[in-house]
């Protein structure tokens, strides 16, 4: 039973990877940018939400409400100014500028607020612990159920905004072909900049949401959650939103597979199927048919 | 250049250009070689009146030296970022350690750690390289920490905490220090004569012209992905030979150093500051990494922040860093580029002109070379 129990835990895990690789996965498909600080702005986020909370006061799962509009804000600006930059000089100053980015704020991070651990599930009170029990050996977390909940909810509420608004057919059509969509009247860096506010926004979400499933530190978004969001999205294929969720789950369940035959190989477990995927599969479980 | 001023300038326009290898004039030659032995004399007698703390701070700018030249191949000519240098790094010390616990002499067993790193990186290639660009660059990093995870799984080999490099023991420690200076020193000459080379080669030639334009490479026959397979096994190599080198200077290995991300970081400001994409830059970026770290080394973390500022800045502002500004005076100690010059029309088929053509100059210092984008050193601007 607790086999089923590692696969159940590692759906709703999944679904955390990816809320955080769809923000990864939109830059890309829409700029062409992969942000090699997506891990460190999920940091960030986390960060962000325990000073929040500690100034306002407000139950630690509503802290969203002030650190995506937050980052979202900061994401659009970064875009339009540096990123923007970057881009127009080529996709390597591009991948150096955000790797520069990622050294920056891990550092930063390390300096002003130190190497100690966090975790936000102490203000969640008796909520953090809570669970429904199935049967005696499986357990399904209230956090992480939630957390699955948010990451579904945001990838519906991504494709309606992508397919019936006219922002989102504005970012579609830029990322099909931008010089057409600027000959019809787009304004492309407004568009990117619109792209990676809700890219910014969605990895928030997925920083204050690891946050409140797991102990963070500055260097966890380097080391860990860019190569899980990475993984997640060539797992699932490039440019397919629910194939993130796919390549998500997949990661989830074969790293709490691992770490169930032995604790120290549940990150282990989840890249040696990546690579596998990378072997087997090259363009993912829904094989997009943009090749990586 | 007299033919600019006939009446068929659109004619000449579609001339053939000749082509000449850029080089120096020989007394530029030989100024430059003689600065090159007097520089290599002077570095090699260094541990005959150096303090060891001195030494030990030139090898590890060699070390970065290593590293960094190596990045420059695969970053800034075959244009593969790779953040996963480090697993290299890693193995390199790591193969030295197994080698040395059979009872090989650490100063032999490098060739051969260097040797393995180039084995391995063939399947790694042949992993990574499905990936383009970004995607490239996290899954060699993937790859470096697969190999992190695996080490850490031998108990043998120390584990997560890390070893002591055994079999130098018996001698005696200036001794060591100097052998594992020189030694240094002989690495880093072979890898900068070896990036010339390969530059000079008929890959370098490939991979200029995939830098300018890589569906033109392409389509004209350039074996664009052997090309990149051999700068990435090269670039795995050296950076073998640079962890082989962490290990006997540091005389021990722990996992999390030997495999972290940092070196990548590390590789990518030196090159970056000095100049991507040329020779001269890594040098040069190495060499001001090394001589900040002594002034704000107490810095710590800020000293990271500060030069990931810095490091955004020149890729935005300064793309050719440091050494971009000094070939802007035209000044070039490797010479790896190719100049076009306006051909002779006579094999056009369209001369109207009869007569002898003026000559071009046939060993010609480049007078700002002809036609723009003639210089063909580094990344376009």
């Amino acid at each position: 039973m607790s086999w089923v129990n590692a696969i159940i835990q590692g759906i709703l895990v999944g679904g955390l990877y990816a809320l955080f690789a769809t923000g990864l996965s939109l830059m890309f498909g829409v700029m062409k940018v992969v942000n090699l600080a997506h891990g460190d702005l999920a940091v960030v986020a986390a960060y962000m939400a325990i000073g929040v909370i500690n100034v306002t006061h407000v139950p630690a799962v509503w802290s969203f409400v002030l650190v995506v509009p937050i980052m979202a804000a900061g994401g659009y600006f970064l875009q339009r100014s540096l990123i923007q930059q970057a881009l127009n000089r080529g996709e390597l100053v591009t991948l150096l500028v955000t790797f520069g980015l990622s050294i920056v704020i891990e550092n930063a991070l390390l300096q002003f607020l130190s190497a100690d651990s966090h975790s936000l599930s102490p203000y969640l009170g008796s909520l953090a612990n809570g669970a429904f029990q199935i049967g005696s050996q499986i357990s399904i977390g209230y956090v992480l159920l939630g957390i699955f909940g948010v990451a579904v909810a945001v990838l519906l509420g991504l494709q309606y905004f992508l397919s019936a608004t006219k922002h989102g057919r504005l970012i579609r059509a830029v990322a099909d072909d931008r010089e057409a969509a600027q000959l019809s009247g787009a304004d492309f860096r407004h568009v990117f900049g619109i792209a990676a506010a809700i890219a910014f926004g969605t990895v928030a979400l997925a920083g204050v949401a690891f946050g409140i499933y797991s102990q963070f530190d500055p260097t966890i978004g380097t080391d860990q959650l860019l190569l899980f969001a990475f993984e997640a999205v060539v797992i699932g294929g490039l440019g397919s939103l629910w194939g993130t969720l796919g390549g998500g789950i997949l990661l989830g369940v074969v790293q709490l597979i691992g770490a169930q035959i032995n604790p120290n190989d549940q990150i282990l477990a989840g890249q040696l199927v990546f690579l596998a995927v990378l072997v087997f599969l090259p363009r993912g479980l829904t094989g997009s048919r943009r090749a990586a | 250049m007299s033919s600019v001023s006939s009446p068929v300038a659109p004619a000449a326009m579609l001339a053939p250009v000749r082509v000449t290898r850029s080089r120096h004039g020989a007394l530029w030659t030989v100024a430059v070689a003689a600065l090159a032995v007097v520089a290599v004399g002077v570095l090699g007698y260094l541990p005959y009146i150096a303090f060891s703390s001195v030494t030990n701070l030139f090898v590890n700018v060699f070390i970065l030296i290593v590293m960094a030249s190596m990045w420059n191949l695969l970053a800034g000519y075959a244009g593969l970022v790779s953040v996963g240098q480090q697993a290299f790094i890693g193995l390199g010390a790591y193969f030295v350690l197994i080698l040395a616990q059979h009872g090989v002499n650490p100063f032999l067993a490098l060739p051969v750690a260097v040797l393995g790193c180039a084995v391995v990186a063939f399947p790694v290639w042949w992993l990574v390289s499905r990936l383009r660009t970004a995607y490239f660059a996290i899954a060699t990093w993937v790859v470096a920490s697969v190999c992190y995870l695996l080490i850490v799984r031998f108990p043998s080999l120390g584990g997560g905490t890390g070893m002591s490099l055994p079999g130098l023991d018996g001698v005696n420690g200036t001794l060591l220090t100097a052998y594992t200076y020189w030694v240094s020193l002989a690495v880093t000459l072979v890898v900068i004569a070896s990036v010339y080379l390969i530059l000079r080669s008929r890959i370098g030639l490939v991979l200029t012209a995939v830098r300018d334009d890589e569906i033109g490479a392409r389509s004209s026959g350039a074996k664009v992905g052997s090309a990149r397979r051999f700068v990435f096994v090269v670039a795995g190599a050296g950076c073998g030979a640079a962890g082989t080198l962490l290990i006997i200077s540091q005389l021990n290995v722990e996992p999390a150093s030997a495999f972290s991300v940092s070196w990548t970081a590390q590789m990518l400001f030196a090159t970056i500051i000095g100049g991507i994409g040329t020779i001269e830059g890594p040098i040069i970026g190495a060499v001001i990494f090394f001589a900040l770290q002594q002034f704000l080394q107490n810095l710590g973390t800020v000293y990271f922040m500060i030069l990931g500022v810095v490091a955004i800045a020149v890729a935005i502002w300064a793309r050719r860093g440091l050494w971009g500004l000094a070939e802007r005076l035209n000044l070039r100690v490797f010479p790896v580029g190719y100049y076009l010059w306006p051909g002779t029309p006579a094999t056009a088929g369209a001369p109207v002109v009869p007569g002898p053509q003026a000559p071009v100059p046939a060993d010609p210092e480049p007078p700002a070379p002809a036609s723009g984008g003639a210089g063909a050193d580094g990344p376009p601007g």
